[in-house]
């Protein structure tokens, strides 16, 4: 049985989209609903770190339950700088960057979600299956919401 | 007749009656200089304007001369009552210092200048930007206070005739967490409720709703309930202790920021019990089973603990709601524009669903409005959404809007969502919208984070359009200034939150060149050039019926149909209640009956959106959630606010209106009797948290955020603690400062309210900021806040009572027989 390859891949993978969901956020301070909405959907990630790491124990995994990356004093600057960068053009180019970024890790996310919920109902994991029902309909919104924000951003950025 | 101060008794005399009964009719009317109706030259037909109740009136004339109001009698809405705003308020027509001439800045200052040059200065900009960048460039920012005609004129300029995306009203403020929570659980916007439902109600649920001061008569008729036999029982949600949480049987006071959270425990105890109509819910209704294992995760006991209030009290609350015959709910900005705003409102929605209270005597819903025409911003697409609840993601609907305008359906941009206030701001700020025409509104006082939005509308490069009756402080930073017309002076109809339908006649000329904003908006349309598909004039009315007809055909077959309606047909009597057509001919008092709702795919206004992300649903995720039309129970998860008290900002400042004042008192801060009930801010605190610092009534306090600081006395309110209280209306057109503070503090609340917006319907967050609060000076005397309302002292010794005197008398007069 490989599931424990299956959670560990999660677990790095959900850090890792929490990650670039806070340094995108930290990036645009100055798009309000960017800074706030990324922010509270990292929130998901987070939890679903700490959950993997649980769940893990089960399959002899030592996974960290604290997720990576709280805001520190890096990351307030950041966000001190973009909320003046932000101020002046052409920040609308690099929101699309990272809202395309976001897309891809998120879609891989929950890759490794369906890889994760078919081996669990084939090794009739119940515990696990539900974990990944509870999780994944979480990053399919937070892909949802990455597209979304692209198409409506997109066009005033590259038409204007 | 009778005489009453109606400053000291905003809602006057009561006239009780009992469920099921008429409401009594009661006559309110005031006329100015000591007249009387024997001097009255003609009475004109109208409806009222300093909120969204819709009640009808008659304004009187004489000398060509606005001299005051009387109710219509015959009005569903009202029964002949006014409220205070709308007995003084119309003397701010009159008002010396009404725009008369167009302005246009020349050499930094505005100077008076004639209509050609400002309209050619104003079309000229505007086409030189789309021939150098496109309609990316242009936005638009309406109001909540136009005419249906104006804004469906608006919308079809902007849409078919410029194709920008960037259109919306400060509706935005005030009621896009309406139409969102309703599109939510609906698919389409449009009032389930009607007033007639608080006739027979047993239980009435305000959440976030001070309607005693929004909706004076409309509480009038509560109260008359209240007076008479067998009366409702109140609950109310509410962090102040308003007239209405006095009335309340159960008063919840929440912490701001916590609405999920108390909704979903509500929802909790409704489904623990089975309080649910399950034969409704399974015959007319998706989602409960996503909906029942949400809330399964908010007992009252954690609830009690997030929102810090008694978990009896939420019980008891539930009991009440669980177990109503007849439930009547509305909600307003204590919901829509705190932290989680349509998911909060949406799980009101949910209430009614599962309790099966929809399209039934008694059983009404009502998400309010705070404006007087916000319903047909919202109806006739000048908040960016498109006309008659036409959906933007559904390719067959823009092209049946193309015909009905008789455009490309390319023209018509579909591509994303429409372009909300505060993403064009921030647009302005990147510097891709240079031309920002803003009609009827004042954004540099009623907008969150002031400094920026100052320093946005002053943005070199920017070419700011302001088209106003004032010189607001928006207007004094304009390049160009339109003088506008307004009620009375004008001709056109608007629709209040029950989805009645009124006719607002010409009384009088406006003041020296003044002109109706319809004129000036198609006088635009021409200049520019703007043409249909087949090279005709774009706009092609002239006045307000011909483009009343023109609105007529395009909702036609829609929700909001208006193809049975006329200016005849609303001339002489009480205003009627959408949709009318030739299959309800007299309007429409319910909709939704029998659970038979607007939402099916191919027929709703929205597929909906995430209530977290805002991120909208397409057409396949809708159809197989909904493919029959249903309603659609939507569940939601509590998250805690942004911005969270801290050690240093330890209070939570939540912003808000009093009775007497409308928006940045332009109007209202005109009028003598409501100037001086509510002459200056304020800021009120629990007796508690002054009690701790040794604060008294009427000391000179500052309150600062991260973005601002606000000066204002101590007003020791029933507040819950832990909050703070400033009232939104004090700008700075009547101060030194102008359109600014003139020094370090202001008294504009919005200086220190936080850029934040609900995702869902992009309302602004004005109730979860986080502030600091520190003593400036001792009290002279009492703070100049009203005592009749939700800012009633907690200890009224040493505090004059609001009165207006003889100055306020207006008349009273019962129906035929007096009081049952």
């Amino acid at each position: 049985m490989k599931l424990h390859l299956a959670i560990e891949e999660l677990h790095r993978s959900e850090n890792h989209l929490a990650r670039a969901l806070l340094a995108a956020s930290d990036r645009h301070k100055a798009d309000h609903e960017v800074f706030y909405v990324a922010r509270d959907i990292a929130g998901w990630s987070q939890r679903h770190v700490t959950e993997l790491a649980r769940i893990g124990a089960d399959y002899g995994l030592d996974l960290h339950p604290e997720p990576e990356g709280e805001s520190g004093v890096l990351e307030k600057v950041q966000q001190a700088t973009s909320d003046l960068l932000g101020r002046r053009p052409e920040p609308g180019l690099l929101l699309l960057a990272d809202l395309r970024h976001i897309h891809r890790e998120a879609a891989g996310v929950s890759l490794d979600w369906e890889l994760l919920a078919q081996a669990a109902q084939g090794a009739r994991k119940r515990e696990l299956l539900e974990l990944a029902q509870r999780c994944h309909p979480d990053t399919l919104r937070q892909m949802r919401w990455a597209n979304a924000k692209l198409k409506e951003s997109a066009t005033q950025a590259l038409v204007s | 007749m009778p005489r009453i101060d109606r400053i000291a008794e905003p809602w006057g005399t009561r006239t009780p009656y009992g469920p099921g009964e008429t409401w009594p009719t009661r006559v309110d009317s005031y006329l100015a200089d000591g007249l009387t109706e024997d001097d009255v030259d003609r009475w004109v037909q109208s409806a009222t304007i300093l909120h969204s109740n819709g009640d009808g009136l008659d304004i009187a004339v004489k000398d060509d001369r606005i001299v005051g109001v009387r109710g219509r009698a015959v009005d569903r809405v009202n029964h002949g009552r006014l409220g205070p705003k709308d007995l003084f308020g119309w003397q701010a027509n009159n008002s010396p210092d009404r725009l008369t001439r167009p302005l246009i800045r020349r050499d930094g200052a505005l100077v008076e200048c004639d209509w050609d040059t400002a309209m050619d200065a104003v079309a000229g900009r505007a086409r030189e930007l789309l021939d150098e960048q496109g309609p990316s460039s242009i936005a638009f920012y309406t109001t909540g206070q136009l005419f249906l005609e104006e804004y469906y004129t608006l919308g079809l300029i902007a849409h078919g005739g410029i194709g920008t995306n960037h259109v919306d009203g400060n509706t935005r403020l005030c009621t896009a967490t309406a139409a969102a929570a309703l599109k939510e659980t609906f698919a389409s916007d449009g009032q389930p409720g009607s007033y007639t439902d608080l006739d027979s109600a047993d239980v009435i649920c305000l959440y976030g709703h001070n309607m005693a001061e929004t909706q004076t008569v409309l509480w009038t008729r509560v109260l008359d309930r209240l007076a008479g036999p067998n009366p409702p029982t109140i609950v109310c949600v509410d962090p102040r202790e308003t007239p209405v949480a006095r009335a309340a049987t159960v008063h919840l006071a929440p912490r701001p920021g916590t609405n999920v959270m108390l909704m979903n425990a509500l929802l909790h105890e409704i489904v623990a019990n089975d309080w649910v109509d399950s034969g409704y819910v399974e015959a007319h209704a998706v989602g409960f089973e996503e909906l029942a294992k949400r809330v399964a995760d908010y007992p009252p006991e954690v609830a009690a603990e997030v929102c810090d209030v008694p978990v009896e009290q939420i019980r008891e609350a539930a009991r009440l709601i669980g177990t109503a015959e007849r439930l009547v709910s509305t909600v307003l900005q204590g919901f829509y524009q705190s932290h989680q705003a349509t998911a909060a409102a949406v799980q009101v929605n949910n209430v009614h669903v599962l309790r099966g209270m929809l399209g039934r005597p008694g059983c009404g819903l009502l998400q309010m409005n705070g404006q007087p025409t916000a319903q047909n911003t919202r109806e006739a697409g000048a908040d960016g959404d498109l006309p008659a609840f036409r959906n933007w993601s559904n390719d067959q609907h823009i092209q049946d809007l193309a015909r009905v305008w008789n455009v490309d359906p390319l023209d018509i941009p579909h591509y994303s969502p429409p372009t909300h206030i505060m993403q064009q701001l921030r647009y302005i700020e990147e510097g891709s919208i240079r031309f920002f025409y803003v009609t009827a509104t004042n954004p540099a006082v009623s907008l969150p984070e002031l400094r920026r939005v100052r320093e946005l509308l002053s943005k070199e490069g920017l070419f700011l359009v302001v088209q106003d009756i004032f010189l607001s402080e928006t207007a004094q930073l304009a390049d160009v200034v339109l003088p506008a017309a307004t009620w009375g002076e004008k001709t056109g109809t608007f629709t209040n939150v029950d989805r009645t339908v009124h006719l607002s006649e010409k009384a009088v000329d406006p003041p020296g060149e003044a002109r109706p904003d319809l004129d000036i908006l198609i006088d635009f349309a021409h200049r520019l050039g703007l043409e249909d598909k087949d090279g005709a004039p774009l706009v092609k009315w002239s006045d307000p019926e011909g483009a009343f007809e023109g609105w007529k055909e395009c909702s036609r077959g829609r929700p909001c149909d208006y193809t049975g309606l006329s200016y005849d047909k609303l001339r002489g009597g009480s205003g009627i209640q959408w949709p009318v057509n030739d299959e309800h001919p007299d309007g429409t008092e319910r909709i939704y009956v029998d659970g038979q709702f607007w939402a099916a795919p191919d027929y709703c206004e929205s597929y909906g959106r995430d209530l977290v992300t805002g991120a909208p649903l397409d057409e396949t995720e809708y159809r197989a959630l909904n493919p029959t039309g249903k309603a659609v129970l939507k569940a939601a998860e509590y998250l805690p606010p942004h911005e969270l008290p801290s050690e240093q900002f330890p209070f939570q400042l939540i912003t808000g209106r009093t009775l007497y004042h409308f928006h940045t008192r332009t109007k209202t801060g005109r009028a003598p009797q409501l100037q001086a009930a509510a002459p200056e801010v304020w800021v009120e605190m629990s007796a508690s948290d002054a009690g701790d610092r040794g604060w008294a009534e009427g000391d000179l306090l500052e309150v600062a955020t991260p973005r601002g600081r606000v000066s204002g006395r101590l007003r020791i309110s029933g507040i819950r603690p832990g909050v703070v209280f400033l009232p939104f209306h004090y700008g700075y057109w009547d101060e030194p400062g102008g359109h600014e503070p003139a020094g370090d503090r202001g008294r504009a609340a919005n200086e220190l309210t936080l850029t934040d917006w609900d995702a869902c319907s992009k309302q602004p967050i004005f109730k979860t900021a986080a502030a600091a609060v520190t003593r400036l000076a001792e009290a002279t005397g009492p703070a100049p806040a009203p005592t009749t309302t939700g800012s009633r002292p907690v200890v009224s010794a040493g505090i004059p009572e609001t009165r207006g005197g003889a100055a306020a008398e207006a008349l009273e007069q019962p129906a035929p027989g007096g009081a049952r």
